[in-house]
């Protein structure tokens, strides 16, 4: 009933290409989007910004960027760790080498370094298919900590090898370090995320999302029709890493403040593909759903009983927390494999038809 | 977001029955304390005997004493799995529960030390890294307020190369012969490095900087380089699992037990047993005695584990993490009561106990009222130094439990120190920090 399209004609090119078609969805975005900027930073408590939205913003970033490669180009990556810490290690040496520069323009900048290291760890892959390339690229996770843990330069010779988030302003705005206010890290987390969601929804529905599609569903296929796959593969590394990287920087300097290597280890990259899993394959609002999954369900199970009165032993709370999230994932796995997203379409499907389905 | 909901309606609830309520009770007479744990995870082993230890002696000053001058103690744990990301949670959580805020907060690992410091002095929370963190921080007229006494991994490091010195036989004996630091590869194992390089420079021993990587169950490369180097010496900075690995290794490949010797953090009845034997006159760094026959643990069963109210189970008690986490509450719990005589016998803030911190005088005399004679040893913090420069001990395995073979060792002050004051100038300005002047603090 309110959900309807009946109606609705497009009657130009445009319209009919936009992202949104269907004015209720446009609408309904832009205004989570309005909401999203104005309503947490006003109303949200710091624990609520710093510990929950936060990393949510950021994971969801990371998720976008791997979803771009493993759920829209087929390539199945395991480095996404490992392409997270370059970004993290770019943005500090760039910013302590070059104080002066944008802090925006500094993550940016790592991302495009995390990008370049994506295309060199991504050629192998127009000759390994599947897990064995998931298999090569878990070398980029172990190689690429290693070397941050190994040479001192990284770190600006540190004794401790910890990076740490200096501080820096935006428009006389403290964005980064112990002075930020958390409302506008996260404003600033959002707006980067805003973005990059933007580009990549784009980027999927055109040239580049297609051949992407095109090389996920049958690589000789699409070889066949002209779309070339060292290009195509290669590109969905590097726009992949971008992401990753700047997500990275972003983990640092928004989130965590300071971090070592053993915050980007192989748990961070199964956590992204779980996220990516989760959420759905080759969805952009899958990437959303899935992080909102990953990072929000534990807090909310470890919190749960409290807020109930109930008191349990920290211990036995969270083992408690790991065994209900463990079951979600395979419950959902099992009620929906293609993710979140996919019962976000469903119930989109059953309330276009609402209240009188035939 | 419900929970955000629920939360905020019962806080404007609060806010507009608080003042309509005129004779509601004062704020009640407690304080709060955060307590960063980890008891699952890769890390359990090492990290639930000094929760519990941390928890018992809440509980006994509370049960004994009705809490510190009058004010009771309440404290919430919360699982950090010695995670840095799980840790900021913790802390973001905790940091403003209790009617005063968080008194002081122990963060319990190097990783999240290193996370907590900048926003120390934002939060108005003094940092207690009792014996780990940053050492640079160590320097009170940089980091105001972050704490390591009663001493830190560098003066840890120059007091166990002093020992291997005397054990060989003097200062310049130990010209020549060659050692290994086997670390754990993360800030907290880097940490003495710097430390034993420089003395590696001025006593002319050889050292060898050997890394372990997370968790530290892999070693059979790092033994096999050891065996090569067929050192004189070991010095181990491990933690978790790491330490079994490298004791049950270190006995198979026939190494001299005695002269193995592990930080404080690599010397726990966990770290021993499992090697069994072969552990067998092992040593370890610390700063107090193990053990329970101390007038406090008496007290600690008669009080708590008497009333069913201890943490863990009984014949954990006296465990040398267990007594770790003991000392560190007490120290935290005196750090209180010195705030107390300058702000009075009140619920405090914690920018009121990080001027405790910093007065803290634990003379031998207050040792003994507390129980404790002999397990610790007096220490006397000041605005400058917040390390207190306490002496080791080294404990030795002999296959059923610690006990004490050396007098207090002093750390090499002279090369620490001003290695810290160095570091401390380094670490502040990355941080955007201004020098105080002490001169001015009363």
């Amino acid at each position: 009933m309110i959900y309807r399209e009946a109606g609705q004609f497009r009657t130009t090119y445009a319209s009919d290409q936009a992202i949104f078609p269907i004015p209720q969805d446009r609408w309904f975005v832009v205004f989570a989007a309005v909401a999203a900027f104005v309503i947490p930073p006003l109303a949200a408590n710091e624990y609520w910004l710093q510990a929950v939205l936060i990393p949510f913003l950021i994971y969801s970033l990371a998720a976008i960027g791997l979803n771009l490669l493993t759920g829209y180009a087929g390539q199945l990556s395991l480095g996404t760790g490992g392409f997270m810490a370059v970004g993290a290690y770019a943005a500090f040496k760039l910013t302590t080498a070059l104080p002066q520069l944008n802090i925006v323009v500094v993550f940016l900048l790592s991302g495009l370094i995390a990008a370049g290291v994506g295309l060199v760890f991504g050629i192998p892959s127009l000759r390994i298919k599947g897990f064995y390339l998931a298999v090569a690229t878990l070398a980029a996770q172990f190689f690429l900590l290693w070397l941050f843990n190994k040479v001192p330069w990284f770190v600006n010779y540190a004794s401790s090898g910890t990076i740490t988030a200096p501080n820096r302003s935006v428009l006389g705005v403290i964005v980064t370090g112990p002075n930020a206010t958390a409302s506008v890290r996260y404003v600033t987390a959002l707006a980067l995320v805003v973005v990059g969601a933007l580009v990549a929804k784009n980027l999927v529905r055109g040239r580049v999302g297609r051949s992407w599609m095109a090389i996920r569903d049958r690589d000789i296929a699409a070889e066949i029709i002209g779309v070339r796959p060292l290009r195509t593969k290669l590109l969905a590394f590097g726009i992949s890493s971008f992401y990753c990287g700047v997500a990275g920087a972003e983990l640092v300097f928004l989130y965590f403040g300071s971090a070592e290597t053993l915050a980007f280890d192989i748990t961070l990259s199964f956590l992204v593909l779980f996220m990516v899993i989760i959420g759905g394959l080759g969805s952009i609002l899958g990437s959303f759903l899935g992080a909102a999954f990953i990072v929000l369900v534990p807090i909310f199970l470890t919190n749960a009983p409290q807020a109930m009165g109930l008191s349990l032993p920290v211990a036995l709370q969270k083992q408690f927390e790991l065994m209900v999230f463990g079951g979600l994932i395979i419950f959902f796995l099992i009620v929906e494999p293609h993710g979140l997203a996919r019962l976000w379409q469903i119930t989109k499907e059953k309330l276009r038809l609402w209240p009188f389905p035939h | 977001m419900t929970l955000k909901t629920l939360m905020s309606g019962a806080l404007a609830a609060a806010l507009v029955a608080g003042p309509m309520a005129a004779a509601a009770p004062a704020q009640p007479k407690e304080m709060f304390i955060p307590l960063l744990v980890y008891r699952t995870g890769p890390y359990a082993p090492s990290g639930i005997p000094i929760a519990n230890g941390f928890v018992d002696y809440f509980t006994l000053l509370n049960e004994r004493d009705g809490g510190i001058n009058g004010v009771k103690l309440t404290w919430e744990e919360c699982e950090t799995q010695y995670k840095t990301d799980l840790g900021i949670e913790c802390y973001e959580k905790l940091k403003g529960k209790g009617p005063t805020g968080a008194a002081v907060v122990n963060p319990y690992s190097t990783g999240i030390t290193y996370q907590l410091i900048p926003k120390a002095s934002v939060d108005k929370v003094p940092v207690f890294s009792m014996g780990y963190g940053m050492t640079a921080a160590a320097d009170g007229r940089w980091f105001p307020w972050v704490f390591s006494f009663p001493t830190t991994y560098w003066s840890q490091a120059s007091a166990v190369i002093r020992y291997m010195a005397q054990q060989e036989g003097g200062m310049d004996k130990l010209r020549g012969k060659k050692i290994v630091h086997i670390f754990h590869n993360s800030p907290y194992g880097k940490e003495a490095n710097p430390t034993l390089e420089t003395l590696a420079r001025q006593m002319g021993f050889e050292l060898t900087l050997l890394a372990v990587d997370h968790p530290g169950q892999e070693q059979g490369a790092t033994w096999l380089q050891v065996r090569r180097i067929n050192p004189d010496w070991i010095f181990m900075s491990g933690w978790g699992v790491m330490n079994q690995v490298a004791v049950k290794e270190a006995a198979s490949k026939g190494f001299k037990m005695d002269h193995f010797i592990g930080n404080w953090w690599s010397a726990n009845e966990s770290d021993v047993v499992p090697a069994g034997d072969g552990a067998k006159g092992y040593k370890g760094a610390t700063f107090h005695a193990p053990g329970t026959n101390f007038k406090v643990h008496a007290d600690l069963f008669k009080f708590v584990y008497d009333k069913g109210k201890g943490g863990g189970n009984k014949d954990a008690v006296g465990e040398a993490l267990y007594n770790r986490g003991l000392v560190n509450a007490m120290l935290s719990a005196e750090a209180i009561r010195t705030a107390m005589t300058k702000y009075g016998n009140k619920p405090l803030t914690g920018e009121q106990v990080r001027w405790g911190m910093e007065n803290l005088n634990l003379t031998e005399q207050r040792l003994e009222q507390l129980g404790v004679k002999g397990f610790t040893h007096p220490i006397k913090v000041t605005c400058e130094d917040h390390e207190g420069n306490g002496p080791v001990l080294i404990q030795q395995w002999d296959g059923k439990k610690w006990t004490i073979v050396s007098d207090w060792i002093s750390p090499m002050r002279d090369v620490v120190r001003a290695k810290i004051e160095t570091a401390a100038v380094e670490e502040g300005k990355k941080l955007g920090y201004a020098m105080r002047d002490c001169a001015k603090e009363k």
